[in-house]
């Protein structure tokens, strides 16, 4: 592999060991994915914030690697945390794991990550543009940035994002090169698809039958421009890279890289599938009680729209179980200077930021029937927090708020 | 003494008896991190633990998380002695880098099938088949 004098000065130490590590391990991960070279980068979204899931060994690392003065070069974004930093003691989280939580923060904080904390960086004003290099991690940010966006980027893992951001590059493999950009399966769907809980059954489909590949996908007709098909299809590629490891999809006509022909974007061998319904993904998620305890909506995070629209369907409503909603702080803040927040607080709900159903520690908290309009979280939900997890649309989960059962 | 030779991921000196997994392996969530034990229900190695042994498995599986995994089993002392894989990916280089752990990929791993003892010194292994279970 090619590495200039500067690559190789920090190899020998000249920045520091905490840049020499970094330097190693995009190396290695060069060595391993045979990359010719390294490339900049515009951004790094690092994910592995939520002390949940990196618990003391996580914490441990980060403090290592920041005190040897490892620094980003390049704009960085965290990814949720475990709690809501104003909110954690409403949430009923305890004193040990808010106090470990904010370490992880401002230890990353310390090496020049934005604490964002947030899976949808593109929400907060800095959008990647088409041909845009990345390295980020969060696996709906990174399907988000690459199909929707036509930016590049790998699934990197937590410390690989981190490594990225520190040396301001990435090794040139996998999604960064046109070449395997290419859809490796052509799925044609058959069956209506226009509400995002449609667009979500049909992510868990995709993902659950093609594992790890590269979609193209043919028979959905919808208008970019919308605000309800970003959250469509944020929701589609965060349920496919959930049920599934799909980095990458495209819709033919619709999405940036497959505006063209279609045979100029699949390869020749592309497996041909026909998606006739989405039975399967419904019954696979569905439940036989009807017990529910909680109601979470914002996987991925909501975006100010989505606030908005999740505000009127709550206009005059009184909610029997608690229903959080989850965002960044960044949509937050605008959301508050338009009311948006005090309308959906009148309800009873919670708007929290920060974190999300999947990060925080639900189970801890006592919630073990969890309904959410999210797929992805319907996937997560059983293994990371132990819970009977329901699906349904926006509307469903709020009417079962209203009622304090989950309404089929 | 039969030999191998693989890929090196981590450049370092282990050995130890072998752990052979024909199925992927999951760090996040399902190798306990204090010993190591393997809690993943339906895996065939369900029960059994990795420290100090020579991990034989095909390929990482589930979440990236799973670096850091790595990470603090070494951290808590109930990590492998090392890691030998047919295909290395993103969670294991980097889970072997950041602790410190020899790794070997590129490797016929069905040869390790028997169990037995093993060494690895860079990219070199070899092992005995004493076959003790």
């Amino acid at each position: 592999m090619k590495l200039n004098d500067d690559d190789r000065d920090i190899l020998a130490g000249s920045k520091g060991a905490g840049s020499r590590r970094a330097m190693q391990i995009l190396i290695s991960l060069a060595n391993i994915f045979e990359a010719r070279e390294l490339i900049p980068i515009e951004s790094a979204q690092i994910a592995g914030v939520s002390y949940l899931n990196i618990g003391d060994a996580g914490l441990e690392f980060l403090t290592d690697w920041a005190d040897q003065e490892a620094r980003v070069r390049v704009p960085s974004f965290m990814n949720p945390a475990g709690i809501d930093r104003s909110l954690w003691r409403k949430m009923g989280i305890p004193e040990e794991f808010a106090q470990k939580q904010m370490k992880i923060i401002t230890t990353l904080c310390r090496m020049g990550v934005e604490d964002t904390l947030t899976c949808t960086p593109y929400h907060i004003d800095r959008v990647p543009k088409m041909g845009e290099h990345l390295a980020w991690s969060e696996s709906s940010a990174v399907s988000y940035a690459n199909s929707v966006l036509g930016a590049r980027t790998n699934r990197e893992g937590g410390p690989s994002a981190l490594a990225s951001a520190i040396i301001g590059k990435t090794p040139a493999y996998g999604l960064h090169l046109t070449k395997n950009r290419l859809a490796t399966h052509r799925l044609h769907v058959e069956c209506n698809i226009e509400t995002a809980a449609d667009f979500n059954l049909l992510g868990y489909t995709i993902g659950k039958n093609i594992g790890d590949a590269i979609p193209l996908i043919d028979g959905i007709d919808i208008d970019m421009n919308s605000w309800y098909t970003t959250l469509c299809l944020k929701a589609f590629g965060a349920a496919m890279a959930a049920s599934g490891s799909i980095a990458l999809y495209h819709i033919s006509g619709v999405t940036p890289e497959a505006k063209r022909a279609a045979d100029d974007i699949v390869k020749e061998d592309a497996v041909e599938i026909i998606i006739g319904d989405l039975d399967d993904a419904r019954r696979s998620l569905e439940q036989h009680t009807t017990r529910l305890q909680l109601v979470t909506l914002g996987c991925p995070h909501s975006s100010f729209d989505e606030l908005f629209y999740i505000s009127n369907l709550l206009k005059d409503v009184t909610l029997k179980i608690p229903l959080w909603i989850t965002t960044s702080a960044h949509v937050y803040r605008k959301a508050k200077e338009d009311g948006i927040i005090a309308d959906i607080e009148a309800s009873g709900a919670l708007v929290i930021v920060d974190t999300c159903m999947v990060v925080a520690p639900l189970e801890y908290l006592g919630y073990s029937y969890i309904a959410v309009d999210s797929a992805k979280a319907a996937c997560y939900l059983p293994s990371h927090q132990h819970a009977i997890t329901y699906f349904g649309s926006t509307e469903q989960c709020i009417k079962s708020a209203k009622e304090g059962r989950w309404i089929n | 003494m039969d030999k191998l030779e693989g890929r090196i991921i981590f450049a370092a000196d282990a050995e130890g008896q072998i752990l052979y997994s024909a199925e992927p392996i999951g760090f996040f969530g399902h190798v306990d991190l204090h010993t190591g034990q393997i809690l993943e229900r339906k895996h065939p190695l369900y029960g059994q633990t990795i420290k100090d042994k020579i991990l034989v498995f095909p390929r990482a599986k589930g979440s990236t998380v799973g670096s850091y995994t790595i990470y603090g089993l070494k951290k808590n002392g109930a990590g492998p002695a090392g890691m030998i894989l047919s295909r290395c990916e993103t969670i294991i280089a980097v889970g072997a880098i950041i602790a410190e752990i020899a790794c070997v990929d590129r490797v016929d791993i069905t040869r390790l099938a028997q169990g037995g003892y093993a060494r690895i010194s860079g990219g070199k292994i070899t092992f005995e088949t004493t076959n003790i279970h």
